[in-house]
C-alpha cells in the first residue's frame, strides 16, 4: 500500500481532458455488434455482480488499497450512463475520465481500450444505450479510506502510466490475421491486466508486444490463481499449443493439454465462447507470434519413468502412493489425463514452472471445468483440503510438479500452509 | 406461505429424472418456454457425487443419501386386496429416488432393449401358444408400439447414453459377437463393450460349454471418452464399483445430470425448479384439459404453475399416483378388472446364484459397474418353448459384478450362521472367491396387482399415500425355478466347492425386507384400447389429451431386461409425437 500512496501523491496536479468528439447519437442498426464487443471486452465480468442484474455493477473488487465496487453502466438515467454522450462514453473508454470528470481507478483496464477504433466505440455506445436494460441501483461508495479514497492522483497515475489514447495501428510487417488478434489481445481483451506481470505502481510492465517481452508473460496471483504466460515459450507458455489447441481452450475451456480453472473460467464462460471462430484464430496466431521471454526454457518431453514404475505397482517413490489413491483415477497412471474431460498432467503448462501455486490451491479448493456453448458439460474436482495434510499435498505437488518430464519444482509443506488459509472449496 | 401463481408457460415436467430430462431437451429444441419441477433437493455430481466423500456405503445406501425421503412420504404394502396395507418405512427391497436426476442419478446403467415380441405380448404368445395359454388372471396385453417404430429411438437414446456393448446385427448384417438373440439394430453402440472383470470371463466360458450365447450386456458406463449428441462428455469408467445408489464421481455413469443437464443450463428457454412437489394436475370444467399444476415448494407456498401442456415424469409408480390424485382417469378394480388408473402393477422377478471357490480362484468382487458384466439371452423373452413350460414371461442371465460393498457384503455359503465368529470365518474365506449369478426376469401382471390410494395413511402434506398391492403369483414361482434350473448349469459349469441358490418358493410371499430390484412398472399403461389402458400409444392420456405420461408406468408388464433403455425410447417416442402431430395439431393423437 505505502508505494502506491507515495507514487500517486506525489504529483499535485490535474491533467485537463483535452479531446473533444462530437456528440453522436446511437446507431440502433450497430446494437449487434456493440453487444459481441461487449462480450469480447467482457464487460460483464465486472460490471455484472453474482446473481445481479446485468451491467448494473456493484461487483466488489479486492484492490490493495481498499475495496472497489464496479459501477452501474445500464442506460439507466440517473444510477447509470443513460446520460452519457458517445463522446463522455469514449473519453470514459480510451482515457479513464468519467462524464463528472474523475478518472476511474486503473481496474477499469482503460490503458488497453485507449486502442479501440471509433466504429467499435461508436457500436458499443450503440450497445449500452440501447441494447441493455436500464437499472435504477446506485453505485456503492468505495470502501477505501481517506486519503487513498481521493481521486485525483489517479490522474496524475492516468498522466504517468497510461498510454496516449489513440487507435490502434497494426505493426509493421503484421498480417490482417496478426493484426485483427494483437487489437482483440492488446484492446478490448485486456488480456494483459493479469496476464502481464505490474509494476509496484500497479501499471502493466507492457501493454504490447512492442513495449517489450514482458507483454502476457505471466501476472500475479488473481483471486489466488497465478496468470500463466501466454508467449510462445517454453517453461510454462504456449510453446507446446497450436492454434487449434489455443481456439478449442478459448472456446470450450479445454483442450488435450489443459482445461480452464480458477480466475480464467469466467473470462471462457462470459467472453471468449462468443468470438467468432476467425477471432478465436487471429488471436490464437497473434499469441504464437509472440517471441519467447523465457529464452533458456526447454522443450516439453514426455518422459515414461513414472508411469512405467506406477504400472509395475511401485509407488515407492514420495507423493506416488497419493497420486495413486486421489489423483490417477481420472488423470491416469501416465499423467496423460482424458482429451477434453480430464486435463493432462503430463505436459501441462502449469506444471512447467517454479511457481506451484495453482497446483496447490487446485488441491486444496479443487477445481471446476465450466461449460460453454459448444461444450456444455462441466467437471468438477472436489476439494482435497479435508482429506490431505499439508505434508500429502506437498508430496503429491511435488510428484506431479517433476514427473513425465515436467519441468516444475518440488514445494515445501510451508507453501501449502499458506495457500490453505485462503483456498476456499469450489463453488457447486 | 401463500397461494402463488407463475407466469404461464408452454409446457410443464414434472419429475427431473430420465424421462423429464429427456422431454425437457425435447421441448426445449421445439421451441417451448418449459419449467421442471422435482420434489427434491438439487443434485450433481458435485458436490454429492465428489470423490472421496461419494464413495461411502454408509452414507449412500444404508443411510439413503440419495433415495426417496421415507421420512415425508412413502407408500403403503399388501399382499392382497383382503390385507390391511402398512406404510413401507426402511428403504430395503426397492429404492426409489427422488432429488434432481431422480433415480436415474443413482442407477447401475445397464441399458437394453426391449425385444419385439415383448412389445406385443398378448398378440405373440396367442399365436404361438394358443389363446388359452394365458391365464385369465395375467390382464397381458400389447403395448401399441412395435420395435421397428422405436428402434430410431434406442438407438439415439444409446448415443445420449454413451452405451458400451457389441452389436449382433445391424442392418441386417451381423457385426460381431453381441447377442445373437437381438433384434436388428441401426446403429452399433457408440461405445466399444466394457472390460469384464475375472468373474464375468468364467461365466461367459461356463455358459460356452452348456451351449449357451454369452455376450457383453450394455452398459451406460463408458467404456471410453465419450461425447454425446448434446456435447455433454464422459469419461471412462474406473469400476470403482459405486454406481449403485451413487452418483457417479468420475461422469462415467450415464444420468440425466451429467448426459443431458448441462445441454440444457445453456437454453434460456428451460427452467428447473428443485424442492417443489406437485401435489395436484389441475384440469378444468370438462376434465379433459389439463390447466397446469399446483405444486408446494420449498417455503410450503402453495404455487399454481399454468401451462398449455404438462408431462408427468415422476417414479414408476408415482406417475399412477398423480393420476389418482388429480382424478385423472378410472381408477383400476381389482374385483371387476374395469377402470385403468393403477392397473397392471408390475416389478421384476429375480433370482440368484452363488458359487464359491477355494482360495487360489480370486474374483475380486470390489472391483466393478453398474452395467459391466457377461449375459445370456437364451431363456429370455421368448427365446425358448413355452408350451410345455406352463408360464410366460423369461430372464437374462448374468455376472453382473457392480461392485460388492462391505457393508452389504457379498453371499456366504447356505447353513452359515448370520452372526459370530463362524460367520467372520466365512465371510474371510469367501469374500473374493465367490462368483454371484442373476436371472433377471420378467413379472407378469396379475389381476390383484395394482395400485391405488391408501384410506387410512397419509404424508407430510396430508395427502392419502399411494397403496401398493402385491404378491407373487404361480406364473413367478414355476419361472423362478426353471431359471435357477437352466443357470445352474452355468454355475455347475464352474467346477465350484459350493453352490448357493436363491428361488422364490412356490407360496413364499413378497419381501419387503430384502433388495431385489428398484425396476417397478404400470400403473399408467399404453395400449390401443382406452377401456384397458390409461395412455395410448404415443403415452398420451386418453383422458386428457395435453398430458402426457411417460416412466415405466407405462409397461403393461414387466421385462426381463432392466428397464431405462425402454423407458428412454418410449420418451425420445413421446417427444416426437409432440413435436411433429401434438403442437401442430392439439387434441388426441389417437381417436378414442
Amino acid at each position: 500500500m505505502q508505494p502506491i500512496k507515495i507514487a500517486l501523491a506525489a504529483f499535485g496536479f490535474t491533467l485537463a481532458c483535452s479531446a473533444t468528439f462530437a456528440q453522436t447519437a446511437p446507431d440502433p442498426t450497430l446494437v449487434g455488434q456493440g453487444q459481441y464487443l461487449a462480450e469480447a471486452g467482457d464487460c460483464a465480468a465486472c460490471h455484472t455482480a453474482p446473481n445481479g442484474k446485468a451491467f448494473a455493477g456493484g461487483l466488489p473488487m479486492a484492490s490493495p488499497i481498499g475495496t472497489i465496487y464496479t459501477s452501474n453502466i445500464t442506460p439507466d438515467k440517473s444510477a447509470g450512463i443513460g446520460d452519457w454522450s458517445y463522446d463522455d462514453f469514449q473519453r470514459l473508454m480510451r482515457k479513464g475520465v468519467t462524464k463528472q470528470g474523475y478518472v476511474v481507478y486503473p481496474a477499469m483496464p482503460y490503458p488497453s481500450y485507449a486502442r479501440l477504433t471509433e466504429p467499435d466505440l461508436k457500436a458499443m455506445y450503440a450497445y449500452f444505450m440501447l441494447g441493455v436494460q436500464p437499472v435504477d441501483q446506485a453505485n456503492r461508495a468505495n470502501g477505501i479510506p481517506w486519503p487513498l479514497s481521493m481521486r485525483w492522483p489517479l490522474h496524475i497515475w492516468r498522466w504517468f502510466y497510461a498510454p496516449t489514447a489513440k487507435p490502434f495501428v497494426a505493426a509493421a510487417g503484421q498480417g490482417a490475421e496478426i493484426a485483427r488478434g494483437a487489437y482483440l489481445v492488446e484492446g478490448l481483451g485486456h488480456c494483459g491486466a493479469c496476464h502481464t506481470p505490474r509494476r509496484i505502481t500497479l501499471q502493466e510492465t507492457a501493454l504490447s508486444d512492442a513495449d517489450g517481452p514482458s507483454y502476457l508473460s505471466g501476472g500475479a496471483p488473481v483471486d489466488g490463481w497465478p496468470a500463466p504466460s501466454l508467449r510462445n515459450e517454453n517453461g510454462g507458455g504456449l510453446a507446446g499449443w497450436s492454434e487449434d489447441d489455443i481456439v478449442a481452450f478459448m472456446k470450450t475451456g479445454r483442450n488435450k493439454h489443459s482445461a480452464s480453472f480458477g480466475a480464467m473460467n469466467d473470462v471462457v464462460v462470459d467472453s471468449l465462447q462468443y468470438l467468432s471462430d476467425s477471432d478465436l484464430r487471429s488471436i490464437a496466431a497473434y499469441l504464437k507470434s509472440l517471441p519467447p521471454k523465457n529464452t533458456a526454457a526447454q522443450p516439453y518431453a514426455y518422459d515414461d519413468t513414472a508411469t512405467k514404475a506406477l504400472l509395475s505397482g511401485d509407488a515407492s517413490t514420495r507423493g506416488a502412493q497419493a497420486y495413486v489413491d486421489r489423483c490417477a483415477a481420472c488423470h491416469g497412471s501416465d499423467g496423460k489425463g482424458y482429451e477434453g474431460v480430464f486435463p493432462a498432467l503430463a505436459g501441462n503448462p502449469i506444471l512447467q514452472t517454479d511457481d506451484a501455486v495453482s497446483a496447490i490451491h487446485i488441491i486444496l479448493s479443487g477445481g471446476r471445468l465450466p461449460g460453454t456453448k459448444t461444450a456444455p458439460s462441466y467437471f468438477v474436482m472436489g476439494p482435497y483440503a479435508d482429506v490431505m495434510t499439508d505434508q500429502n499435498i506437498a508430496d503429491v505437488v511435488s510428484y506431479i510438479e517433476t514427473s513425465w518430464g515436467n519441468q516444475g519444482k518440488p514445494v515445501t509443506t510451508g507453501q501449502v500452509a499458506a495457500i490453505r488459509k485462503t483456498a476456499t472449496p469450489v463453488n457447486p | 406461505m401463500a397461494d402463488l401463481t407463475m407466469p404461464h408457460v408452454d409446457a410443464v415436467i414434472i419429475g427431473f429424472g430420465w424421462t423429464g430430462a429427456i422431454m425437457a431437451k425435447e421441448l426445449t429444441q421445439a421451441g417451448l418456454k418449459v419449467v421442471a419441477l422435482e420434489r427434491g433437493p438439487n443434485r450433481d455430481t458435485y458436490p454429492q457425487g465428489a470423490y472421496p466423500t461419494s464413495i461411502d456405503e454408509l452414507t449412500y445406501n444404508t443411510r439413503s443419501k440419495l433415495f426417496q425421503d421415507m421420512s415425508k412420504s412413502t407408500l403403503t404394502i399388501r399382499h392382497k386386496p383382503s390385507d390391511q396395507a402398512v406404510p413401507y418405512r426402511q428403504l430395503a427391497a426397492f429404492l426409489p429416488g427422488t432429488g434432481v436426476g431422480g433415480a436415474g442419478l443413482h442407477w447401475s446403467g445397464c441399458h437394453w432393449r426391449v425385444t419385439p415380441e415383448e412389445l406385443k405380448i398378448r398378440s405373440h404368445y396367442e399365436e404361438r401358444y394358443g389363446k388359452a395359454f394365458i391365464p385369465d388372471e395375467i390382464p397381458l396385453q400389447d403395448w401399441g408400439v412395435s420395435y421397428e417404430e422405436l428402434e430410431p429411438h434406442f438407438s439415439f437414446a444409446e448415443q445420449v447414453f454413451g452405451t458400451s456393448g457389441q452389436a449382433y446385427k445391424v442392418n441386417g448384417e451381423i457385426v460381431g459377437p453381441g447377442n445373437p438373440f437381438d433384434a436388428d439394430r441401426s446403429t452399433p453402440f457408440p461405445l466399444p463393450p466394457m472390460k469384464n472383470p475375472y468373474s464375468a470371463e468364467l461365466f461367459k466360458q461356463a455358459a460356452t460349454e452348456v451351449g449357451y450365447h454369452p455376450f457383453s450386456i450394455p452398459a451406460a458406463n463408458a467404456s471410453g471418452v465419450y461425447t454425446n449428441p448434446y456435447g455433454c462428455q464422459m469419461a471412462p469408467c474406473t469400476f470403482c464399483g459405486f454406481c449403485s445408489g451413487y452418483a457417479c464421481y468420475n461422469y462415467s455413469k450415464a444420468s440425466p445430470n451429467v448426459n443431458i443437464l448441462p445441454a440444457l443450463r445453456q437454453v434460456p428457454n428451460f427452467e428447473l425448479r428443485a424442492k417443489c412437489d406437485v401435489v395436484l394436475i389441475e384440469t378444468d370444467s370438462t376434465g379433459t384439459k389439463a390447466t397446469g399444476v399446483i405444486y408446494v415448494d420449498e417455503k410450503g407456498n402453495r404455487v399454481t404453475q399454468p401451462a398449455d401442456l404438462v408431462i408427468l415424469g415422476a417414479f414408476a409408480y408415482n406417475n399412477a399416483y398423480m393420476m389418482l390424485l388429480s382424478k385423472i382417469g378410472t381408477p383400476y378394480d381389482p374385483t371387476t378388472g374395469e377402470g385403468t388408473i393403477g392397473k397392471n402393477f408390475c416389478y421384476q422377478n429375480e433370482n440368484s446364484i452363488a458359487a464359491f471357490f477355494d482360495g487360489d480362484k480370486f474374483t475380486n468382487p470390489f472391483v466393478g459397474a453398474g452395467g459391466n458384466g457377461i449375459a445370456c439371452d437364451d431363456f429370455n423373452a421368448d427365446h425358448f418353448d413355452h408350451g410345455p413350460l406352463g408360464f410366460i414371461g423369461g430372464a437374462p442371465m448374468w455376472v453382473n459384478q457392480a461392485g460388492t460393498k462391505p457393508i452389504g457384503g457379498g453371499p456366504l455359503p447356505a447353513g452359515t450362521p448370520s452372526w459370530g465368529s463362524a460367520w467372520k470365518k466365512a465371510v474371510k474365506d469367501n469374500y473374493t472367491h465367490v462368483v454371484s449369478m442373476n436371472a433377471h426376469g420378467t413379472n407378469m401382471p396379475d389381476r390383484e396387482n395394482y395400485l391405488d390410494l391408501d384410506p387410512d395413511y397419509t404424508d407430510y402434506l396430508g395427502r392419502p399415500l399411494l397403496r401398493l398391492t402385491f404378491n407373487w403369483h404361480d406364473n413367478d414361482y414355476k419361472m423362478a425355478n426353471f431359471m435357477v434350473d437352466k443357470m445352474g448349469a452355468i454355475a455347475k459349469a464352474m467346477n465350484p466347492k459350493a453352490m448357493k441358490v436363491s428361488a422364490k418358493k412356490p407360496g413364499e410371499p413378497f419381501d419387503t425386507r430384502h433388495y431385489q430390484t428398484t425396476h417397478m412398472g404400470g400403473g399408467v399403461i399404453m395400449g390401443t384400447d382406452p377401456t384397458k389402458s390409461a395412455v395410448n400409444r404415443y403415452l398420451q392420456s386418453w383422458d386428457v389429451s395435453n398430458l402426457f405420461v411417460v416412466g415405466s408406468s407405462a409397461f403393461p408388464q414387466g421385462l426381463g431386461y432392466n428397464p431405462t433403455g425402454t423407458v428412454a425410447a418410449l420418451t425420445y417416442w413421446s417427444a416426437k409425437a409432440i413435436r411433429e402431430q401434438y403442437l401442430k395439431n392439439p387434441g388426441p393423437l389417437v381417436p378414442v
